[in-house]
């Protein structure tokens, strides 16, 4: 069975020659009696369905990586290695506490499981965050057992005592607990045991890509090179790239979508470079969120706001910039900071790479410049970045929410003069824009509360959003103006501080 | 025989201990419903055809294109009904409809080989439909006059003329949005054919024998000839009390026709679209008040969104009515309640059962007026409290109403909220784009099945002669920790260690004619059916002790495995030994246990009597911040103080407190439901049908300090251990939320102005509010009418 595709999971090789392309990682897996993962949702939102997988980490190590195990096809794993909730702790019957892997025990011990069926999911996030080598206990705020570290109004950094990074279960939704006893549970974690095997695992290369090749009524593709993919562009009219599938698994699994060949191109070395010149930041197509943020580590200010907001980090381990553009969905989180960023997406083909500015990349709804044999290799972002950057989003819920409306800003101020204004919305036209009024109304101008008042009334008129399920027209057109009213205040507030 | 609240020495029931299936929850071994179908094999896969109407007569329905389509097996219909074509007990909804009364109405259901199989053959079913005009929103039912069931009234004193003299007279509208269960586990059933020639129904349900029950009325079977189990649930929370049933119905169908395992799992789209919700209501009220700002006398009209047909509306609509007067002595009332028949799911149950709903118009109606009557809001609470002797509006005497002052001061002092108070103003003075704010909510809940007959309970418990214990009882485990108290109660009742009792799951066939895990009551009244099993068997092998050790049976003494006599201190033997020698003595060994409330009597029709058991009572002070840019907020800080009796699980009983308060805000603040209510190709669909849409609470939600107390000395005698129900009552806790939004928004305004909040307050919803307070010409709104305008876009 050299041929065969096997997965290893929970340190067993499985068979899994003869699944079908669409099938997904958590349909195979429950298939093969691992039903210890569940289906909540089957679109990426509720985290049930979490397992570990070895990623990359640098070329020498790897890292366990949660990933919503409904989205990506089954085959997507060809060669790789997964950890499910029954293959964290030392599972029999008669289970004795002993038995149990540390983040197990926590959540049994703290009352972290009531119906139990998010739990696994639970459990396998919270590992991830219990291996990741840069946690460590935090040092302040010590009393309150909760460590919030960044600016005041963030939570959105909340890590434990233990460094543990609440972050790491927000793609996981509990119904009964009302989550406390799982933060509980999170924040008593320690520092894993030096004789963990799953500790030690992350010090070996993860396993490399197969070039995995299924043909039939569908056909799921691992290329070998950019070079083939761009080949297969070529030649074939309907193809579908695939990276963490946290676009195609929804549309495969609510909207029944089955493309008969798919792509999956999340392994080309070719997409997966970050790299830094004297002019600008280059972020290849194929890196996941998770990956850029470690990459850039807060060095471009205005992706580090939005990381935290996108999405959860179950989908920031899967998810890619480059997945995010070309969907190009309205309400995509990415597009409005990389208009604010004025960056250019690298469009690559057999006839060779061209650079389009990312705000002439959408012609409409879900529509872009971008030829259907076409692909996006990367997106440059010009250096030197404006210094005032702010990324609003507007949403019912503070963690893995879809906007209602999202706002980029960044400025360029000097001399209390704006020197440069570069806005992106989201939510508010068929496609992300920019707000070219209020930036008009903005450069030029004394950045004070006068300007910022007769700017805000530009940005109100800004696109033309609609009443949906999310908010209403008059809600979005609200938000547009807040937020420079809010930009501006904290702005301010911001100068005051530094004085 | 002993007295049902009283504890032995060493009781288990009190000690906190983790959920009994903790570690098979965290391994991922533990079984749900669907996780069974890879141990079988041959099973057919179930999907629905979802009508795209929300009313409209079912004119033609062509079924084989579908098995056509390869794999399909057998396309289910009306006329493949052996027994009753319905899927409920009011003979209301039938199981293959011919008319389509909501969008995503399942007209007949396809089996396949596998779940792909079934969806295409769905699709390839052809239906023709006529459409009829439709009813969305319950405006449109209210001024069509479209209701269904019946239109109780609860009334004490003289309303009108408590109203003409009442200092103080306001009257408002108020409607607000259901909530969509959102169990983690979505609806399932697996049925087959057992080896004995039963039907055997695997189910997530909360009342197994009524899903037996409708499983043989659809089959035209008798009881004896279904048996259904349940396993565990991924959660309930009501919405598997009625729904499962017509579902389970469909997959023993298909079993009984097909011969072969039929698996029937909602995916989360059809979960939403189909099965009932809780009930949305809308709210017409006339309240007065005396110049200390004591209720004189509510007039109310309660019309709840029932949906396409009545389900559990009318018990629903019941308690709401029952529970408008929440914690607070109203001495006239009349309080009319009427349900409207929508094109909508079909509403149910949820975590309070119409309770909440009742609950939110009064706290709405005092968040509203108080800064109207010039008293700070918990103050006006507090005054309006029950006290020792009074009833309730359907003349039930509010036993232990002195426990109301005594959690809210208990609460008081634990939040420390002087000092809070002082702290939040001095804050509020300081950011004009921030604003914190204090609400503080008392909770009074009725415990027990407004339906005297539902309030008994039924046990199997089994001794074997190595002394371990087998439990079995009609209650159903979704997470509440129902199973972990019932273990606990049995090795109470036997004096045995926890480790030697074992649960079974639930099933038809081990305990009969059970009522729904519903009401707050599994623990109650199962409970007292195993404490009764137990006490049984323990007086048996109390004679065997005696005769043994030579002493009176009354002067045997259970205590951890050990049994002694009163005054022998040295173990004189084990419990295993006691039940080998009772064997061999032909004692029996096994008991079925069983539990009836005492004291209920309930005339739904005059809608007057005792119909509870007792009350819960509780307290929150939530602590928000608003966001003045977007209205957006976090829960800085919740203090609770709730009485559970003396609790049977205490770290159960605090999960509890805390999921019921976090979901209850979910309802109050972020979880919005919406239906196309316009005239378009898709009105009456759902628009917020799946967890993209339909936001529930994350940890982002979660009050960032969180401080639950359990309210001592608390025992309550005549309920098992002296413990109290606990599921439901805390729910509702979540209305301190509610009212500190209420506060915040009107830290933004001018002062002891009236704040209309839209329910649920999401960001947008608390940014309208304070748009409103802040508008120069908000302060004079002190007409007296309060009539709600908040902007929604779709109903």
């Amino acid at each position: 069975m050299m041929d065969g595709i096997k997965v290893t999971v929970n340190g067993k090789v499985r068979d899994c020659s003869g699944t079908n392309p669409h099938t997904r990682l958590l349909d195979w897996l429950r298939d093969e009696g691992l039903t210890g993962s569940k289906e909540g949702c089957a679109e990426g939102e509720c985290g049930a369905c979490a397992v570990l997988v070895a990623r990359p980490d640098g070329a020498d190590r790897s890292r366990w990586t949660s990933v919503n195990a409904c989205l990506p096809p089954a085959l997507a794993f060809d060669g790789q290695e997964i950890i499910t909730a029954e293959g964290l702790g030392n599972v029999s019957d008669a289970c004795t506490p002993e038995d149990l892997h540390p983040v197990q025990r926590e959540m049994a011990d703290r009352g972290g499981s009531q119906c139990g069926y998010c739990t696994p999911g639970f459990v396998c996030s919270m590992a991830a965050e219990y291996y990741r080598p840069e946690r460590s206990p935090a040092q302040e705020d010590r009393e309150t057992g909760t460590a919030v570290v960044g600016e005041e109004h963030a939570t959105d950094h909340e890590c434990g005592p233990n460094g543990f990074d609440l972050h790491a279960l927000s793609g996981n939704l509990c119904r009964c607990t009302g989550y406390r006893p799982i933060r509980d549970a999170a924040y008593a974690l320690e520092a894993p045991l030096g004789s963990d095997p799953l500790l030690d695992r992350q010090n070996r290369p993860a396993p490399a890509a197969k070039h995995t090749r299924i043909s039939g009524e569908a056909e799921f593709v691992r290329p070998h090179s950019l070079d083939e993919v761009h080949q297969t562009l070529r030649d074939s009219s309907d193809v579908k790239l695939v990276a963490g599938a946290t676009d195609l698994g929804v549309e495969v699994n609510l909207r029944h979508s089955r493309p008969p060949l798919v792509l999956a191109i999340d392994r080309l070395e070719e997409l997966r470079g970050l790299t830094f010149d004297a002019d600008s930041i280059e972020i290849g197509a194929a890196l996941t969120l998770s990956e850029v943020e470690r990459a850039l580590d807060g060095r471009i200010p205005l992706l580090g706001h939005l990381f935290p907001q996108f999405a959860s980090r179950l989908i920031r381990n899967a998810a890619t910039f480059g997945g995010n553009l070309s969907t190009g969905s309205p309400i995509g989180d990415s597009a409005p900071v990389f208009l604010a960023l004025d960056a250019r997406v690298a469009l690559s083909s057999t006839d060779g790479e061209r650079e389009v500015p990312l705000s002439e990349y959408y012609t409409g709804y879900r529509q872009s410049v971008r030829k259907p044999h076409e692909m996006l290799r990367a997106i440059r972002i010009p250096l030197p970045l404006a210094e005032s950057t702010a990324f609003y989003k507007i949403a019912k819920r503070r963690f893995d929410d879809i906007s209602s409306v999202s706002v980029a800003i960044a400025l360029q101020l000097s001399d209390g003069v704006v020197r440069s204004a570069r806005i992106g919305l989201g939510g508010v036209a068929a496609t992300p824009i920019r707000a070219l009024a209020t930036e008009e109304a903005l450069i030029g101008q004394p950045w004070t509360s006068d300007t910022v008042a007769a700017a805000a009334v530009v940005m109100a008129g800004e696109g033309t959003p609609i009443d949906d399920m999310r908010a209403s027209s008059l809600y979005r057109s609200a938000m547009l103006r807040q937020a420079l009213l809010r930009f501006h205040a904290e702005n301010a507030e911001e100068l005051e501080a530094a004085k | 025989m002993k007295s049902l609240s009283e504890r032995p020495v060493n009781p288990v029931v009190g000690v906190s201990v983790s959920h009994e299936s903790a570690a098979a929850h965290v391994t991922g071994t533990a079984l749900y419903t669907d996780d069974l179908i890879v141990r079988n094999s041959n099973v057919l896969h179930a999907w629905p055809v979802q009508a795209p109407h929300a009313h409209a007569r079912i004119v033609g329905l062509r079924t084989e294109p579908a098995l056509e389509v390869p794999g399909v097996v057998r396309v289910l219909t009306a006329s493949d009904v052996p027994g009753v074509n319905d899927a409920g007990i009011k003979h209301d909804e039938p199981l293959f409809p011919s008319e389509v009364m909501f969008y995503g109405h399942a007209v007949c259901w396809v089996l396949g080989e596998s779940l792909e199989a079934a969806r295409l053959g769905a699709e390839a079913v052809e239906v023709d439909y006529e459409t009829l005009p439709s009813l969305i929103t319950v405006e449109e039912a209210i001024a069509a006059e479209s209701f269904q069931g019946n239109r109780p009234t609860v009334a004490r004193g003289e309303p009108d003329k408590a109203l003409e003299n009442a200092a103080h007279r306001f009257s408002g509208e108020f409607q607000f949005s259901g909530q969509e269960h959102f169990y983690l586990e979505t609806h399932a059933s697996f049925a087959y054919i057992d080896e004995a020639g039963q039907v055997f129904v695997q189910c997530s349900t909360q009342h197994p024998s009524e899903t037996q029950e409708i499983v043989a009325h659809v089959l035209n079977l008798s009881s004896h000839d279904v048996t259904v189990q349940c396993l565990r649930m991924g959660g309930g929370f009501g919405g598997k009390e009625m729904q499962p049933h017509g579902w389970a119905a469909i997959a023993a169908l298909g079993a009984t026709l097909t011969g072969r395992p039929v698996r029937l799992r909602l995916n989360r789209t059809q979960d939403i679209t189909m099965s009932g919700k809780r009930h949305p209501f809308h709210a017409r009220w006339e309240v007065g008040f005396d110049d200390d700002g004591r209720l004189q006398a509510l007039k109310a009209t309660l019309t709840s969104d029932g949906g396409w047909s009545l389900d559990l509306s009318e018990p629903v609509l019941q308690r709401a009515l029952c529970h408008i007067d929440n914690a607070y002595y109203i001495p006239n009332i009349e309080v009319n309640g009427r349900i409207a028949k929508t094109n909508k799911t079909s509403q149910t149950a949820f975590r309070g059962f119409g309770g909440p709903q009742g609950m939110l118009v009064i706290e709405d109606l005092l968040g509203r007026c108080a800064p109207l009557l010039g008293l700070d809001p918990s103050e006006l609470r507090r005054r309006n409290f029950y006290e020792p002797g009074q009833s309730t509006p359907y003349g039930q005497p509010v036993r232990h109403a002195e426990r109301l002052q005594a959690v809210w001061q208990s609460l008081t002092d634990r939040a420390d909220i002087a000092r809070r108070r002082e702290e939040i103003a001095k804050f509020n003075a300081t950011h004009p784009n921030v604003k914190r704010a204090l609400g503080m909510t008392p909770v009074k809940f009725g415990i027990s099945f407004n339906l005297t007959a539902f309030n008994q309970a039924g046990a199997l418990v089994h001794v074997y002669k190595d002394g371990s214990v087998l439990i079995n009882h009609g209650g159903t485990e979704m997470g509440q920790g129902l199973h972990t108290k019932m273990r606990q109660v049995a090795a109470t009742a036997l004096g045995v260690p926890l480790s030697s009792v074992r649960l079974a799951p639930t099933r038809t066939d081990k305990v009969p004619n059970t009522s729904a895990t519903a009401a707050s009551s599994g623990a109650d009244l199962n409970g007292g059916a195993i404490k009764n099993a137990c006490e049984q068997i323990s007086s048996r092998l109390a004679e065997v002790a005696a005769r043994k050790l030579n002493i009176h049976p009354d002067d045997v003494r259970f205590d951890d495995g050990k049994v002694t006599g009163i005054g022998f201190h040295d173990s004189a033997m084990t419990f295993a030994e006691l039940a080998r020698d009772a064997y061999f003595q032909r004692v029996s060994l096994w008991a079925a246990g069983y539990y009836r409330t005492e004291g209920l009597h309930w005339d739904s029709s005059r809608m007057q009597g005792e119909p509870f058991k007792y009350f819960s009572y509780g307290a929150a002070l939530a602590e928000v911040e608003v966001d003045r840019f977007t209205g957006a907020y976090r829960q800085l800080r919740t203090d609770i103080v709730h009485d559970v009796g003396d609790s049977l699980s205490p770290m159960i009983d605090v999960g509890q407190i805390e999921g019921g308060f976090v979901q209850g805000a979910g309802w109050l603040t972020l979880e919005d439901l919406r239906w196309d209510a316009s005239e378009g190709p898709n009105r009456g669909r759902i628009t917020t049908q799946s967890a993209s849409t339909y936001k529930l609470p994350s940890f982002s939600e979660m009050p960032e300090e969180f401080n639950v107390h359990l309210f001592e000395r608390a025992t309550e005698s005549g309920v098992v251990y002296g413990s109290k129900a606990v599921g439901e009552p805390p729910l509702m806790l979540a209305f301190s939320v509610r009212e500190a939004l209420r506060e915040a928004v009107a830290a933004f305004g001018p002062g002891n102005c009236e704040v209309d909040l839209a329910s649920p307050a999401t960001p947008e919803a608390v940014f309208w509010a304070i748009e409103r307070v802040s508008a120069p010409s908000s302060s004079s709104s002190s007409s007296g009418d309060l009539v709600a305008s908040a902007p929604r876009s779709a109903q």
